[in-house]
């Protein structure tokens, strides 16, 4: 295993954690017309995030540096290359945010009911969108031998698969959403999202098995890596065992257990698609030759081990305070002078 | 207009806005945690109150700021790829650090400091705020580092790849300590800080000349013009001075737009405010005779270099250098003034009657730190040009070429609409939180806040935090 293969496995954890994580929070953002019916009802699906949404941007943060880092040339390419998606993302995120932090600050009524929508359609368009990044990833993209992706118009990411794909994720962040909720709240609000749980599993499963297949019937050379080495196939196996687990675990009302393999789930279907990737990072459709793979792509040794050292110092106290912080503010939300 | 022209100007809107919020995180922070040690060591409810207070303005001001740094980790691969491609190998790393080291610090213990006031008691929360602000200013760090690399870039050698040409990291240590690094950020550090303590002052000089919170006025007051005023002197004296002394040494072309110096000069005058003719390659502008040379050299007939002496093609755009940098100097030097008169007449008047002008004068001091700020950070930026990587790469040989001007104008367009509404929301919402004041000091409930990691943990654990007492809707309601 070379250092570029070891930064591609950190790369894909990074973006791995920033799913799970920030997923719920777009997953509560999208329920969050819905599950709550009167004001305390969605200040609490608010707050079961408020204090913690931040950190689980973070990751989001780390994950662009380390990918402007550890591939330069992806960076480069995926970021001009999509540019109107990545617009479309930061407008999304930006208001997402501004959201949060503006809602609670005045009492007006249809202050509140704008910013309600404004959270969640923002968070509903970036679990498509994340989708649709997938999508294009899979699938690859018009990339020149100059490294640099060659797009007319929007529409040209936006194809039936990739839309897929994004629903795909909407369905699957429904799902983590609804789940994380159940833990959080108590009472009427609870017993409404677990109503609702069975459903969005019944829809996850269903769009991800047409994914599955439509993945592995077109010529995506997504399945080759798990017939080449066949060790690989822990990761597709770990993400079944993840959702049977879900599924038990949803039946036998053990919440929090539930929701941990549901990220679980998340994490290693994640990895299941990254090593069906591997070793391209970013395919050409133009022409193969001209695909980023991790070898070609990745910085050289040096910046390589410089960030090796960052991430060996940095990262165990990340997850050792992160964890901390998420468990003190574990437990039914309660709301306090200081929520949102 | 061409996407290159677009891209540059896109990218200083969104980095002249984001550069408002993160000097408050840090200015603000540093007084919070000021607040949060004194409230430690008194017990004074005043403390308290003003961090409760305070954490609020810090929560919008924060979100603002996140919101709009994705926008800039984002500009460089979007507008910018050549530029990525080149020096991600250096520069990426630099982002990449600060993310695990610091963002990740400041966004993962922000909300125990936002929610900290009903959770944590005293020093709990102070440990809380400490990491935040602690973080803010590491990130900064890390920021300052890159774009400090930018203007003396070093440590690294270009080779060229099947990607093109491409930048590689040489030796770590020249990288992150290059030579303009500890001046830039020791300035940067310290401006912040002035807005910080700005904002306080502004809203406590306007609670008094409403005569509204007194105490909390008072206090905050007494605070903030002693911060302001030390800092404001530090600044013309030490760290801006070191700042100019790092121009003068290492990218001399800047100085002589920043100046609008054309010809080579030996006592080169001060200019104070003037106009800069580029076509006729003429400033017109009144000064301090030798003042340059005596601060940049320390000798009043040391030869200043004049921008004729270097080709035309390597020429910044150099009035708006000249003005961007005359403006923060002149605030520079306004700042100091208005804190002496200010703290010697609130000294003297034993904290009573402050006359109404002055009062609207320290008003004033957080819309001018921050212009001051900006302003010195468009003479950084602006002074760069042509430049994206100082006498590496063009800026113009930086950008995406896969743009088109229409794409670009569109979200140029778009970023200037989005940011309009925004900077008009936040002003709103943080004009209602100041006219509503701060909260009557409360200290019932905070000796039973758990103070100790122990009391932290085992709070959680018996499921209820004692400060999370079920509160009445209507008190709940903000």
């Amino acid at each position: 295993m070379s250092l570029a293969d070891l930064w591609f496995v950190l790369f894909v954890a990074i973006i791995g954690a920033y799913i799970v994580l920030d997923g719920f929070d777009l997953g509560v953002g999208m329920l969050h017309p819905f599950a709550a019916k009167e004001d305390r009802e969605r200040r609490i699906v608010l707050n079961s995030i408020g204090p913690i949404w931040d950190g689980n941007e973070v990751w989001l943060v780390v994950g662009g540096g380390v990918l402007f880092a550890a591939f330069p040339v992806v960076y480069a390419a995926m970021f001009s290359g999509f540019y109107w998606a990545l617009m479309l993302v930061l407008i999304a995120l930006i208001l997402r945010t501004v959201a949060i932090e503006f809602r609670g600050k005045r009492e007006s009524s249809r202050w509140r009911a704008l910013w309600d929508s404004v959270f969640s359609v923002s968070s509903f368009g970036l679990a498509l969108m994340l989708g649709v990044a997938f999508g294009n990833v899979v699938t690859g993209v018009p990339l020149d031998k100059n490294g640099e992706v060659q797009i007319d118009s929007l529409l040209d990411l936006l194809k039936p698969f990739v839309l897929f794909l994004g629903v795909t994720t909407v369905a699957m962040l429904l799902m983590h959403g609804a789940l994380y909720l159940v833990v959080k709240t108590e009472g009427d609000l609870q017993a409404r999202v677990r109503r609702w749980v069975p459903r969005f599993i019944a829809l996850f499963t269903l769009t991800a098995a047409i994914s599955a297949v439509w993945i592995a019937m077109g010529d995506y050379g997504v399945t080759d890596t798990f017939t080449d080495d066949v060790w690989t196939i822990v990761f597709p196996t770990a993400a079944l065992i993840a959702y049977v687990l879900m599924i038990v675990m949803v039946r036998r009302r053990r919440d929090f257990a539930a929701f941990f393999s549901s990220s679980a789930v998340l994490f290693t279907s994640l990895a299941t698609i990254s090593a069906g990737l591997y070793p391209n990072l970013l395919k050409s459709s133009t022409n193969p030759a001209f695909s980023m793979t991790v070898s070609n792509a990745s910085a050289d040794s040096y910046t390589l081990t410089v960030m090796l050292v960052v991430a060996i110092i940095g990262i165990p106290f990340v997850l050792l305070y992160t964890a901390g912080v998420q468990y003190l503010f574990s437990g039914k939300v309660k709301l306090t002078p200081s929520s949102y | 207009m061409n996407p290159e022209f677009l891209s540059r100007l896109q990218f200083a809107l969104t980095a002249s806005f984001h550069f408002i919020f993160p000097p408050i995180s840090m200015g603000l922070g540093i007084l919070l945690v000021w607040m949060a040690w004194k409230h430690v060591r008194t017990g004074d409810p005043v403390w308290r109150q003003s961090s409760v207070f305070w954490v609020k303005v810090y929560g919008l001001v924060f979100a603002l700021g996140i919101a709009t740094g994705l926008v800039q980790e984002f500009a460089f691969g979007m507008n910018w790829s050549q530029y990525s491609r080149f020096v991600g190998n250096v520069f990426g790393s630099l982002l990449a650090a600060e993310g695990v080291f610091a963002f990740a610090l400041e966004g993962g213990f922000l909300g125990l400091m936002l929610f900290g006031g009903d959770r944590l008691g005293p020093r709990m929360w102070l440990l809380a705020t400490f990491l935040v602000v602690f973080g803010a200013h590491f990130s900064a760090l890390w920021i300052l580092m890159a774009n400090s690399w930018m203007q003396t870039p070093q440590g690294f050698t270009t080779k060229m790849t099947e990607w093109g040409n491409q930048a590689f990291m040489t030796n770590f240590g020249s990288v992150v300590n290059t030579p303009s690094f500890l001046p830039r950020l020791l300035h940067t550090w310290v401006a912040s800080w002035i807005i910080g303590s700005a904002l306080v002052l502004s809203v406590s000089a306007w609670y008094l000349l409403k005569n509204r919170h007194q105490e909390f006025a008072k206090r905050n007051f007494s605070t903030a013009i002693k911060v302001f005023t030390v800092l404001a002197i530090l600044q013309v004296v030490v760290f801006g001075a070191q700042m100019a002394i790092s121009v003068t040494k290492n990218q001399p072309e800047k100085l002589a737009s920043i100046e609008g110096n054309w010809t080579n000069e030996s006592c080169a005058p001060l200019y104070i405010v003037g106009w800069v003719d580029e076509s006729a390659e003429k400033t017109y502008a009144i000064g301090v005779p030798c003042l340059l040379s005596l601060l940049s050299y320390g000798s009043f007939d040391a030869t200043v270099p004049g921008i004729e002496k270097f080709p035309k093609d390597d020429w910044a755009p150099v009035n708006l250098a000249f003005q961007a940098y005359h403006l923060m100097i002149d605030l520079g030097f306004l700042f100091p003034l208005i804190g002496v008169v200010a703290w010697f007449v609130w000294w003297r008047r034993k904290r009573e009657r402050m006359p109404r002008w002055l009062l609207w004068v320290c008003i004033s001091t957080v819309f001018l730190a921050e212009v001051a700020t900006i302003a010195g950070w468009w003479t950084a930026e602006v002074g760069r040009q042509p430049w994206v990587v100082w006498k590496v790469l063009r800026t113009d040989a930086a950008v995406s070429p896969t743009l088109t001007t229409g794409q670009v104008l569109l979200s140029l367009i778009t970023f200037a609409l989005l940011y309009a509404l925004l900077l008009v929301l936040f002003l709103f919402l943080l004009d209602r939180k100041i006219k509503h004041g701060p909260e009557a000091p409360e200290e019932s409930h905070v000796s039973d806040l758990p103070n100790t990691f122990r009391e932290v943990f085992r709070s959680r654990s018996q499921g209820r935090a004692s400060g999370e007492l079920e509160l009445e809707e209507e008190h709940v309601a903000r």
